[in-house]
């Protein structure tokens, strides 16, 4: 039992860190029905701006944090208007295609400009461990939790409460009507892509904190692994890609927990094809009618 | 046309074929292609089988899959581990043949419930089904894990080459304008209409998708032997990404398209060789400037037949395509005209 709730805290603070990049995936789905690709590698860029601002700038976490966060925004907007604007009227299939070229895109120049090496993260916070009832608590783990809590609740408060929130939500619903409305649908999308990246790079910083290395590639599994959250908890719904987070961190930990690591990627592919094919809407969805 | 298998266009591609064959033996002979361009000629005839095929599941039938590299590594391991103990011909084919039965049973159990899903989604439904091939082999005892076999006996030659170029070719030419390539081509214009029309949707899409696997896994046992080593890394997704640059460049839909294009980085990779390390990111850059500005890619859906290989229009319309991707022109006219495929 005492086994089973360790293997659940390394599980929440991983499943932490894929719901902070599911909630860009089903964000930008949900606005412009577009898988972005590249949102995994924003999250690399993340890791990589949040160590530069460490180590060259000499920031402290609470700084490095919104600093990365805003340098990586600016990043997704600049994406989305040289890579993904132009397209907006093409396929989807042509969409997707372009954003796997902008993924590949980000992980070649960051390993030519950084180097394929290896880095080492500057422990910015401290690392103590402490036991509770028995439970090992680590420092590191809560400093995770706490600042993705905080930033989806933030997350929360931006879509619900605020006027950019409002005009997000409607252009998720129907673009056109949106500009009726007096939208700046442009403008909405970008913001969007702003705020999904940020998220991401928080991501990134938190993972380089936790595992302390960073490389260009480190993008790709975990982008993965948070479509599968965000597909998981229905694409496009914010809850869902919560919640989807933290059912895979969960997963993935009591499968390598209990079960073979070696296997634990595998799991998660397995479950992404049951999900899509039992119900391709996710938890949180609604089925729809397949219309001509 | 005449619906017998020996009619004059047929004749005529079987001695274009040979030709062909004849004159790059005799170049082999002469001395012209060195071993060293050979390597280019493999690599480029082993991409222009892997693009052809995976044309027929993304070009000809419209289902987006990026699992092809899996399929790849199943008949490149079969052929491996076949070839360990019989280090020759036969064992070779024996590989082949236990590779394509391998994946022709993983693609059918893959593909009858993935392929229910559209677009998108289908996409990373196959990414997933491929990290899993790999993630398995990378696991299992037989295929040594993830230092992979080596010392692959070297059993590639011109011949063998050309025949299962020219094979799976053929077969996938014939795929496409048959029956079944037409219901295939249907399913992607519409399938809710196709369905309408009696089509089973279903059946046809699986077809497509067990062929593509079956020429992929043959390629893959073909890839083992030209370079002796194999690893489960060799084979993941910047594989398939490699294969789908050659179907978006040679045109989503254009077997032909999909052979010149092979050709063409075959060649643009063996020129740019000291700039190795920029290929990967050239390749991303020329995705997107393809995707803005010339989605049908370099032929489009058009195959080269033998009335086009003779006639100027085509490379004019080829040179055109080139000019529009190099100068970056049109941004606007381009955007506006992929606009007319209808969104869901």
């Amino acid at each position: 039992m005492l086994e089973f709730l360790q293997q659940m805290i390394n599980g929440l603070s991983i499943g932490s860190i894929y719901a902070l990049i599911a909630l860009g995936y089903t964000m930008v789905y949900g606005i412009i029905k577009l898988i972005n690709f590249a949102h995994g590698d924003m999250y690399m860029i993340g890791a990589y701006v949040g160590m530069i601002s460490v180590t060259t700038f000499k920031l402290p976490f609470v700084l490095a944090l919104p600093a990365t966060m805003i340098v990586t925004g600016v990043l997704g907007v600049v994406i989305e208007r040289i890579a993904y604007r132009p397209l907006r009227k093409s396929t989807r299939v042509a969409a997707l295609i372009t954003a796997i070229g902008v993924s590949f895109f980000l992980q070649n120049a960051v390993s030519r400009i950084m180097g394929a090496k290896i880095y080492t993260f500057p422990p910015v916070l401290d690392n103590r461990t402490f036991m509770f009832y028995g439970l090992r608590f680590n420092t590191q783990q809560i400093a995770i939790f706490v600042t993705a809590i905080l930033l989806m609740i933030l997350l929360q408060v931006i879509v619900k409460k605020t006027k950019v929130g409002r005009a997000m939500r409607s252009v998720a619903v129907d673009q056109d009507a949106a500009k009726l409305m007096g939208v700046n649908v442009d403008r909405t999308i970008s913001l969007t892509f702003a705020i999904g990246s940020s998220l991401a790079a928080a991501a990134g910083i938190l993972v380089g904190i936790y595992y302390n290395t960073i490389n260009p590639l480190m993008g790709f599994a975990p982008g993965l692994k948070a479509f599968v959250a965000a597909v998981f908890g229905g694409i496009g719904i914010i809850p869902g890609a919560m919640i989807g987070g933290f059912a895979i961190g969960l997963i993935e930990t009591m499968v390598s927990g209990y079960g073979s690591t070696l296997y634990k990627d595998a799991v998660v592919y397995v479950i992404l094809i049951l999900v899509l094919i039992i119900k391709p809407s996710g938890l949180l969805g609604k089925n729809r009618k397949e219309k001509v | 046309m005449k619906n017998t298998f020996l009619n004059k266009k047929n004749l005529t591609w079987l001695i274009l074929g040979v030709a062909f064959f004849f004159l790059i033996q005799l170049l082999i002979q002469v001395g012209v292609i060195t071993p060293y361009y050979r390597v280019t000629m493999y690599w480029i005839c082993l991409f222009a089988i892997l693009g052809v095929s995976l044309n027929v599941i993304i070009g000809v039938t419209g289902q987006f899959s990026l699992g092809h590299a899996g399929f790849m590594s199943i008949g490149a391991y079969s052929a491996a581990v076949v070839l360990r103990s019989m280090p020759n011909l036969t064992g070779l084919f024996i590989g082949m043949a236990i590779g394509a039965l391998i994946s022709l049973f993983v693609s059918m159990v893959v593909a009858i419930p993935t392929l229910r899903l559209k677009g998108d989604y289908l996409a990373i439904a196959t990414l997933g089904v491929g990290e899993i091939i790999r993630i398995v082999i990378l696991n299992m005892k037989i295929t040594n894990g993830a230092s992979g076999i080596s010392n692959i006996p070297y059993l590639i030659s011109w011949p063998l080459m050309f025949f299962f170029v020219f094979v799976s070719i053929m077969f996938s030419a014939n795929f496409k304008n048959s029956a079944i390539g037409r219901a295939c081509i249907s399913i992607k214009e519409d399938e809710i209409a196709s369905e309408a029309m009696g089509i089973n949707t279903t059946k046809y899409k699986v077809m497509a998708f067990m062929f593509g696997a079956l020429i992929a896994s043959l390629a893959g046992a073909l890839y083992a032997t030209t370079y002796y080593v194999i690893k489960p890394e060799t084979f993941g997704i910047n594989n398939s990404i490699n294969i789908l640059v050659i179907v978006v460049f040679g045109g989503m839909g254009s077997l032909t398209g999909s052979a010149v294009a092979a050709i063409v980085l075959g060649i643009i990779n063996n020129v740019f060789q000291p700039l190795a390390e920029w290929r990967m990111i050239i390749y991303a850059l020329a995705l997107i400037v393809i995707m803005i500005f010339r989605p049908q890619g370099l032929l489009g859906t058009s195959e080269a037949s033998l009335k086009t290989i003779f006639s100027l229009d085509t490379y004019k319309n080829a040179l055109k395509g080139l000019i529009d991707l190099v100068t970056l022109k049109k941004f606007r006219v381009a955007a506006a005209s992929t606009g007319k495929g209808k969104q869901r």
